[in-house]
């Protein structure tokens, strides 16, 4: 049958340029070479923008989001909970949305060919892991503290601590991956790129949260990080074929 | 919303341990295509450390996702997904069919395009792009391509090998004076 279709297109809300990192950014020294310098062309929301990679066959093994229990041993370390939910910009959760992670192991260590950080590896700990968030959005891993690490963007450059993240959420447009630090790191102000975000409160959204009540006794403290992705418009694109 | 940073330079051990560069299985329905990506920077130099994903329609139009209400199914021998690092050379190949037209917003059919995200140690947020065919006459009535000043078009049209059949060639230059159109979504 060839019945007219309507097709309704509701897109995403524009990027709050605030809420985000400019490319250029010169502190940090590789974005000069790897930053278009002409304005960026700005599309409407058609089907290929609003549809994206929902992974929803892609079956999660049991250790994936137990970072310590992925060898046969245990890994050196801190033993921490890194826990929140992934939100929308109105405050709805984003469900059923994989977000993988990987991090140093607790000496500074990535498990890379060329991480050449004079630091151990740590033959318990491989620093990835993934998971879907829940119908509330919930997510959580357990992992060890990842370490500090030099990385010679500038005399003595130490990246503090932190644990990439990345989502995809239900769109092309709501990718998104991002770093989330911890609490109090004396190494923020040398970073160009957590200062990469000139606003203090969008920044204040890449740290994480010390949470006692979500400590486990006897065995692992807690950090709580919760992520917001894109909202939606709320008048649609009307969309006929 | 939360702030974006660099992907940095070592995620393949999470994010592209499995690659996924083989899109269409076999019996996928279509034009075979083994798309060749290079993405370069501002001088000219390959980048041996990025990410590209890949996301497009199967070979009817159909994306694989509950807001396309196109009614067909989507061919189960596709994967719309891809992704891949660069190596050395700045290459990453991925194995897919040219996809069809998808709906535009006015009653239009956008012409066969790939969504592209592209990610990067040095790129503190994705850059967006499509793939268009060069040899598609769809190409002139597109109207994402309209909004691309005619001069910079060709930075989105994947050409052909002509060394090698069924292979297109996209370059990506992340800055300079090829600097390919990248899209604020």
């Amino acid at each position: 049958m060839n019945a007219r279709t309507d097709h309704r297109v509701i897109g995403y809300r524009r990027v709050d340029p605030h809420s985000q990192p400019q490319r250029l950014n010169e502190p940090y020294k590789s974005t000069v070479l790897r930053s278009p310098r002409r304005p960026l062309i700005q599309l409407p929301h058609t089907l290929s923008e609003v549809t994206g990679p929902l992974f929803g066959h892609n079956p999660i093994g049991e250790s994936d989001n137990d970072l310590t229990r992925q060898h046969a041993g245990e890994p050196l370390g801190e033993r921490i909970i890194v826990t929140g939910r992934v939100l929308d910009e109105d405050g709805r959760p984003v469900r059923n949305t994989l977000i993988e992670i990987w991090q140093t192991n607790a000496a500074g260590r990535y498990l890379h060919a060329k991480d050449n950080h004079p630091a151990p590896l740590d033959p318990n700990f491989k620093g990835a892991g993934r998971a879907f968030t829940d119908d509330e959005g919930r997510y959580r891993f357990v992992t060890i503290k990842p370490g500090a690490y030099p990385w010679r963007n500038h005399h003595n450059a130490w990246r503090p601590a932190h644990i990439h993240f990345s989502l995809f959420g239900p769109a092309l447009v709501t990718r998104l991956v991002t770093q989330m630090y911890f609490p109090g790191d004396p190494l923020f102000s040398q970073d160009p790129i957590f200062n990469s975000v000139r606003d203090e409160r969008a920044r204040q959204r890449l740290i994480s949260r010390f949470d006692m009540d979500l400590t486990e006794p006897e065995w692992a403290l807690a950090y709580r990080f919760d992520i917001v992705l894109r909202g939606r418009d709320s008048t649609p694109f009307e969309e006929r074929r | 919303m939360t702030p974006s940073q660099t992907v940095g330079p070592f995620f393949a051990f999470s994010l592209t341990a499995k690659p996924l560069g083989q899109m269409a299985g076999p019996g996928a329905l279509g034009e075979p295509v083994r798309l060749a990506i290079r993405v370069f920077d501002a001088q000219g130099a390959p980048v041996p450390d990025a990410i590209v994903e890949l996301w497009q329609a199967d070979a009817s139009g159909k994306y694989e996702h509950p807001e396309d209400m196109q009614p067909r199914s989507p061919d189960p021998a596709f994967c719309g997904f891809g992704r891949l690092g660069t190596d050395e050379a700045g290459t990453c190949r991925f194995e897919t069919i040219r996809p069809g037209r998808v709906p535009g917003l006015a009653g239009d059919q956008q012409a066969p395009h790939i969504n592209v995200i592209v990610l990067a140690r040095g790129m503190l947020s994705a850059l967006f792009t499509r793939i268009y065919f060069a040899d598609d006459p769809a190409n002139a009535e597109d109207a994402a391509l309209a909004l691309v000043p005619e001069d910079r078009r060709s930075t989105l049209l994947a050409q052909p090998d002509a060394a090698q059949p069924g292979v297109w060639n996209f370059d990506i230059h992340l800055s300079g004076d090829r600097e390919t159109v990248f899209f604020d979504l």
